[in-house]
């Protein structure tokens, strides 16, 4: 509840910031500051320090697993920050505005992570939504902008109309909006229960961009200014994963068989025409928009296998994901071509950036010491314990393979091609924070313990 | 009068929503689809808030079943108008820049 309040104080706090000052240099200040505090207070509800005791009438829970959720998204967003706040400036004049836009998106992640009941999973859903369709539009001249705002927007709304009819068919069948009261076992499957299961499963599947309802997404991460898509594509995607996650676990939990083989034809499909699609890619920024399509496949062998050992994986593919793809986002804002070729000789200009670029993406692609692996690992072992479907893991393997392919593009053009030097304006605390990004993602690629301890804790 | 006549007169309006989206090329239009389907949900609700109201009532007469959908009719409201503000202001944004609000026009301006 602490981070609830005080992300969606912060917000305003951000506006306001925006008429005190224009320099924008201080509103990165403010945003980090009100970023490092919302972690703190994340932390000290993870500890049992409440700022507030307010009465939820169990609508939504805050569990260790929740919490440690949040506290990753926050500190995600955090290098965030630091790493893509100097940039906004260019998108537009209202910086600190987008920093309040991108609070009240840590709201609604935030309810999202602790939800209870549909009421709460759709308030958490539209909160962290419709702030991004501003921030996806924020580039007002850019008719590339413009398309991405209009598209998010018209699939967003759309989705969401889907949800909701899928939520009053359940409440229909079960007379509450509880997922407690909605999951009652096998017994209760009655034409309502399985018609809204579908329509949540829709709608969901457009918010997490699995296929086949990931024909927005290139578009969108593609139109959207890149400060904007880091973002998107990293902690709102991994939130909508938690939900999706969540609300078929408490939900649904106890009907597993009945859907699964649905969810494993969403899962294989998505892994492959991320994948398969992603090497066909000229822009950077497209390959990333469909390799986020292929790291959702493997989020959804989380969902898929529905084991603790799938809901640990979650946590650290969330982390593992959103760390790498912030930290190239960040390197690929900088830069002047966003195509292969514009990365062609970086290593002899940026020498630092193109090892600390080769991290990131031998963390996606999933290469061992990295974080990326494990998190590979922790959702293969979790779709194997499951059980019955082995084919969607020779599938997951087999697309894993393929990826490698498209992340090595990058390092072979940066490592093996010569190119001019475009002269990018890095500073050290740019590069410090890369660095810590980079640790980051080798500690956990080492010690994975170290994050999924707290889930015990 | 049954719940069932509810179920298909929001059922159809979701439909002919949906059919909208999918098939009408003008940005407000679609919008206007999209509204309708949100409508159709809130109908459902309130049908729904009723029936599981008096199936509550013959039990306890000091029921408060079924209230909560009506609540949430409500939220379901109140995030429709927010969304109309942001998609509105995204639809004359784009309108701006292309005198049109034909989606269609967008696509054809990729790669």
């Amino acid at each position: 509840m602490n981070a609830i309040i005080l992300s969606a104080l912060w917000g305003v706090v951000m506006m306001y910031t925006g008429v005190v000052t224009r320099n924008t240099r201080n509103h990165g200040v403010m945003a980090i500051i009100g970023i490092i505090l919302l972690t703190i207070a994340a932390w000290l509800e993870f500890v049992g320090v409440q700022f507030f005791s307010i009465n939820l009438s169990g609508m939504m829970s805050f569990a260790p697993y929740s919490l440690v959720f949040m506290m990753v998204m926050f500190v995600c967003t955090l290098l965030y920050f630091i790493l893509s706040g100097p940039d906004m400036k260019d998108v537009g004049d209202q910086v600190s505005d987008y920093y309040a836009l991108i609070f009240f998106v840590l709201t609604g992640v935030s309810i999202v992570a602790a939800f209870k009941t549909l009421l709460m999973l759709f308030i958490g859903i539209e909160i962290m939504t419709i702030p991004l369709y501003i921030l996806a539009a924020s580039d007002k001249r850019n008719l590339k902008s413009n398309e991405a705002g209009l598209k998010y927007f018209l699939m967003g709304t759309f989705s969401t109309g889907l949800m909701l009819m899928g939520i009053a068919l359940l409440y229909g069948a079960h007379g509450t909006f509880f997922t407690d009261g909605i999951n009652l076992g096998m017994a209760a499957v009655s034409p309502l229960t399985t018609a809204g299961l579908v329509l949540l499963m829709i709608s969901m599947a457009f918010k997490v961009s699995a296929a086949p309802f990931h024909f927005w997404t290139p578009d969108v991460y593609d139109g959207t200014p890149t400060v904007f898509t880091s973002f998107m594509a990293t902690i709102v995607k991994a939130a909508a994963f938690f939900a999706f996650l969540r609300l078929f676990e408490n939900a649904f939990g106890k009907m597993h068989v009945q859907w699964q083989l649905l969810i494993a034809i969403i899962t294989a499909a998505t892994l492959l025409i991320g994948n398969i699609t992603a090497v066909f890619q000229q822009s950077v920024k497209r390959m990333l928009a469909y390799s986020s399509i292929a790291q959702a496949g493997f989020m959804m062998l989380a969902l898929f296998a529905l084991n603790s050992t799938g809901k640990q994986g979650l946590i650290l593919y969330a982390a593992a994901y959103s760390l790498a793809t912030i930290g190239i986002f960040a390197v690929l804002v900088r830069m002047k071509d966003y195509t292969f070729e514009g990365f062609n000789g970086l290593s002899k200009h940026e020498p630092f950036l193109s090892v600390m670029l080769t991290v990131f993406l031998l963390s996606l692609a999933g290469i061992p010491l990295t974080a990326g692996f494990f998190a590979k690992y922790y959702m293969l072992v979790a779709a194997l314990k499951n059980g019955n479907m082995f084919w969607l893991v020779i599938v997951a393997v087999l697309c894993a393979a393929v990826s490698i392919y498209y992340y090595f593009k990058v390092i072979q053009s940066m490592f093996f091609k010569e190119g001019a030097n475009t002269g990018m304006r890095t500073g050290g605390v740019f590069k410090a924070t890369l660095l810590v990004a980079a640790i980051l993602v080798i500690a956990l690629g080492i010690h994975p313990d170290w994050l999924l301890n707290l889930l015990t804790y | 009068m049954p719940v069932n006549y509810y179920i298909f007169l929001s059922v159809a309006l979701f439909c002919i929503g949906i059919a909208g989206v999918l098939t009408r090329r003008n940005a407000i239009v679609v919008f206007m689809c999209i509204e309708l389907m949100l409508n159709a949900v809130n109908l459902l609700l309130v049908a729904f808030s009723k029936m599981h109201h008096l199936a509550g009532l013959a039990l306890d007469p000091g029921s408060t079943a079924g209230t909560e959908a009506q609540l949430f009719v409500f939220f379901i409201m109140v995030v429709a108008a927010a969304e109309v503000t942001v998609g509105l202001a995204i639809i004359v944004m784009m309108y701006r820049n292309i005198h049109s609000v034909d989606i269609n026009f967008l696509n054809r301006l990729k790669h």
